[in-house]
C-alpha cells in the first residue's frame, strides 16, 4: 500500500472529470480532446502508483540503502502513452473522414433505434398481423 | 510444450507482417491467412489435450520468471476457448475471402483486411493465454485496434456513425481498464494475475470490492452487460457481414473470459453473487425483449447476443464449480453459434438486398440450403434439444437450481429468456423463409459491403457457414467429454491453486 499526495490526487481527479465531461459531447473533436485529457489523467495515475521518486534502478549503479524508483509503472505508462497516441490519431482520421462524408463530425443518433423508440403502441397492444405464425402468412400487407 | 505456447500469438503476428509484404498477390495473402490460422488451431488442440492431462502449461517470456517476467498460461479454460475461437476465425476467414472473390474478383489484394484480421486473431490468442493483467490490456488493445480498422474499412456515412460510437466507447473502457490496473498495482504491487491472487487477501475488504467492481465495469462494457450494452446493437449491425460475425463470435466472449478469470482468481467468494445475479437477469431480459422489437435482422441478432451474455453471467453469478463449468461450456457454444448466425444473416442479406425483415419472404423456396443453415444454429441458440445450446443451458440450469432459492428463481428467468429467444428467431423464420418469395431489392450503393442485393454467393461461403454449423453440432455430439473438460476447468477456476502454483512455482501456493 502506498499513499499519494493530495495535490496530485486532485490533478488526476480534475483530469478525469474534464475528460469524461468532454467525452459526453456531440462533436467528435471534443470527444477526441476528452480522450487525450483522460489518457493524461490515466498515465499520471500510473506514474503516481509507482510510489516516491528515487534513483534509476540499474544494478551496480545504486548505492545500498538509496531510494530507487519503481520502473514498472513507468514501463506501463510508456506502453499506454504509445497506445493512446495511436488511437488519438485514428480518432482524428475518423473525425476527418466523417467531415468529408457527412459534412460535420458530430456523433449522431442511431436512426433505426430512434425509429423503434418512436413507434406508437396501438391501443390493442403489440398485435402485428405479420407476426402471425401461420405458414400461409401473406406478409404482403406491409 | 511451453515453447508452443507463444505460437498462437506469434504466428498470426508473423502472418500479418507477411500479408503486408505480399500486398500485391491476393492468392499469397489468402494462403498465408488460412495456413496460419490452421496451424494455430492445431496448436490450440495440442495445448488443450496437454493442459487437460497435465495441468496448466506456463511459458516465461524472455526467460524472466514470474512475477517479474510476463507469463503465458494455458489451462483447460483458456485452451478450450482458444481452440473454439480459432476454428471460428478460420471459418469466418474462408467466408470473408470468398466474399471478396465474389465481389471484387480473384486478383483483389487488400493491404488492410488480411493483416488486420490476423492481428485481431493474435490479440484474441494473447488475451486468452496471458497471465498478466497489463498484458491483458495490451491484448485487448491489439484486438480492438484491429477491430476499429475492420469496422471502418470502406466507410459510408452510416458506418462512420456506428464506428464513432464503437471506437469512443471501447477507448473509454480501455482507459478505465488502465485506471483499474493502476489501482490494482497500487494495492498489491504486482500485475501478475497469480501473484495478485496471492496478495489480494492483504488488501482491506472495501478496497478489494472497489477493485473488483472496477474490473467488472471495464469488462462489463466490453462484454456488453446491461446497462453497459448500448454501443453493441448500434455498431455491430453496420459492420460488413464477416466482420460482424467475427466481432459477435469473439470480442464479447474474450471480455467474458477476462471477467471470469479475474473474478474467480482474484475475488473468489463462497456464495452466489447477488449483484451479478441481478445483472444476469437484466441482461437476459433486456436483450431478449429488445430483439423482439427489431425489424433489422442484424440488430435482432445483436440484441440476442446481448441477451445470451446474460446466460454466461448467470453461470458466473452462482459461483460454484458446476455453474462456472456451465458458463465455460456456454461460452464455447456461444462463440460458434453467434458467428454462424451472423454469417447466415450475411448470406440472407446478399440474396434479399435488405436487412429489413418485413421486406423479405419466401427464401425457403428460393434457397432450401440457406433455410437449413439458419434453422440449425437458430435451434442451437434457442437451446432446443439435442443441440449444443441445450446441453450448455442444462448444465447452467442444474447448477443454478442446486445453488439455492435465488439462483433457482434466476434459472426460471433463463428459461423465459430462452423462450423469448425462440420467439424472436421464429419471427425471423416466418418473415424470411415462409410466405411468397419477394424480388431482391437492388443495391443503391454497390461500394457498401453491408447490403448486396444480388444472389451472388458461392459454394465456399456456404461451406464455411456449414463448417461452423458442424462445429456447433460437434459440441453437442461430444458434449460428454467436453463437459468433463469444462467441469475440471470449473474446479480449477474456483480453486485457483493449480494456476498459481503453475505460474509461481511451489512457493506460489500460499
Amino acid at each position: 500500500m502506498i499513499t499519494i499526495n493530495l495535490a496530485m490526487a486532485l490533478v488526476v481527479a480534475v483530469l478525469y472529470s474534464v475528460g469524461f465531461y468532454l467525452l459526453l459531447q456531440r462533436s467528435l473533436m471534443r470527444v477526441l480532446i476528452g480522450v487525450v485529457v483522460l489518457g493524461h489523467g490515466t498515465n499520471l495515475l500510473l506514474q503516481l502508483v509507482g510510489g516516491p521518486p528515487g534513483r534509476a534502478p540499474i544494478v551496480g549503479e545504486v548505492p545500498a540503502g538509496a531510494l530507487v524508483a519503481d520502473p514498472l509503472p513507468q514501463a506501463l505508462a510508456l506502453t499506454a502513452v504509445v497506445i493512446t497516441f495511436a488511437l488519438t490519431t485514428f480518432l482524428l482520421a475518423l473525425g476527418y473522414r466523417s467531415f468529408v462524408l457527412v459534412g460535420h463530425d458530430e456523433v449522431q443518433d442511431d436512426v433505426e433505434d430512434r425509429r423503434i423508440a418512436s413507434q406508437e403502441v396501438p391501443a390493442g397492444g403489440l398485435d402485428d398481423p405479420a407476426d402471425d405464425l401461420a405458414p400461409t402468412s401473406e406478409g404482403s400487407d406491409k | 510444450m511451453s515453447a508452443l505456447l507463444a505460437l498462437p500469438v506469434l504466428l498470426p503476428m508473423l502472418g500479418a507482417a507477411l500479408t503486408v509484404l505480399a500486398g500485391r498477390s491476393a492468392a499469397l495473402q489468402r494462403a498465408i491467412g488460412i495456413v496460419t490460422l490452421t496451424a494455430v488451431a492445431v496448436i490450440a488442440a495440442v495445448l488443450l489435450v496437454n493442459a487437460d492431462a497435465g495441468g496448466p502449461i506456463v511459458a516465461e517470456l524472455g526467460g524472466w520468471a514470474p512475477p517479474v517476467g510476463i507469463a503465458l498460461v494455458a489451462d483447460r479454460l483458456s485452451a478450450l476457448l482458444l481452440l473454439v475461437s480459432t476454428l471460428v476465425t478460420l471459418a469466418v476467414l474462408v467466408y470473408a475471402i470468398d466474399q471478396r472473390i465474389v465481389d471484387y474478383g480473384r486478383g483483389a489484394a487488400s493491404t488492410t483486411f488480411h493483416p488486420m484480421y490476423l492481428m485481431l486473431c493474435a490479440g484474441v490468442s494473447l488475451a486468452y493465454l496471458t497471465g498478466d493483467l497489463f498484458t491483458l490490456f495490451v491484448a485487448f488493445e491489439l484486438m480492438l485496434t484491429a477491430s476499429y480498422v475492420l469496422i471502418t474499412r470502406r466507410t459510408s456515412a452510416i458506418r462512420i456513425r456506428a464506428s464513432m460510437t464503437y471506437v469512443t466507447v471501447s477507448l473509454m473502457s480501455s482507459l478505465l481498464f488502465l485506471t483499474a490496473i493502476a489501482m490494482v498495482y497500487a494495492a498489491t504491487g504486482t500485475v501478475n494475475l497469480a501473484d495478485i491472487a496471492g496478495r489480494i487477501d492483504t488488501v482491506p475488504p472495501g478496497l478489494r470490492t472497489v477493485l473488483g467492481l472496477m474490473l467488472l465495469v471495464v469488462f462489463g462494457i466490453k462484454a456488453a452487460i446491461v446497462p453497459l450494452h448500448f454501443w453493441l446493437p448500434d455498431s455491430y449491425p453496420n459492420a460488413p457481414g464477416p466482420v460482424a460475425a467475427l466481432f459477435a463470435g469473439l470480442l464479447t466472449k474474450v471480455s467474458f473470459y477476462a471477467l471470469l478469470r479475474t473474478q474467480t482468481l482474484l475475488f473468489s467468494r463462497e456464495e452466489p453473487w447477488t449483484l451479478m445475479l441481478v445483472l444476469a437477469v437484466a441482461t437476459m431480459l433486456v436483450g431478449a425483449l429488445g430483439a423482439l422489437a427489431q425489424n433489422d435482422i442484424n440488430r435482432l441478432l445483436s440484441f440476442l447476443l446481448v441477451s445470451h451474455i446474460g446466460f454466461m453471467l448467470f453461470g458466473l453469478a452462482v459461483f460454484d464449480a458446476a455453474s462456472v463449468s456451465g458458463a465455460a461450456l456456454y461460452a464455447a457454444h456461444h462463440i460458434t453459434v453467434l458467428a454462424t448466425l451472423f454469417l447466415v444473416s450475411g448470406l440472407i442479406t446478399r440474396r434479399t438486398g435488405t436487412v429489413a425483415l418485413d421486406q423479405m419472404g419466401g427464401l425457403a423456396k428460393v434457397s432450401p440450403a440457406l433455410a437449413a443453415l439458419f434453422a440449425i444454429p437458430a435451434m442451437t441458440l434457442a437451446g432446443l434439444p439435442p443441440t449444443a445450446g441445450f446441453v450448455a443451458k442444462l448444465a447452467l440450469l442444474q447448477a443454478g437450481v442446486a445453488a439455492g432459492p435465488w439462483p433457482t428463481v434466476v434459472a426460471g428467468v433463463v428459461v423465459v429468456a430462452s423462450l423469448l429467444t425462440l420467439y424472436a428467431l421464429v419471427r425471423v423464420w416466418v418473415r424470411v423463409f415462409w410466405g411468397e418469395p419477394k424480388p431482391p431489392i437492388p443495391d443503391d450503393d454497390p461500394d457498401d459491403e453491408v447490403i448486396v442485393g444480388t444472389a451472388r454467393t458461392s459454394v465456399p461461403m456456404y461451406t464455411a457457414t456449414a463448417g461452423l454449423v458442424a462445429v456447433s453440432l460437434a459440441i453437442a455430439v461430444f458434449a460428454g467429454p467436453l463437459s468433463e473438460v469444462t467441469g475440471r476447468a470449473g474446479t480449477d477456476l474456483l480453486d485457483g491453486g493449480p494456476y498459481r502454483s503453475a505460474v509461481l512455482g511451489a512457493e506460489g501456493e500460499r
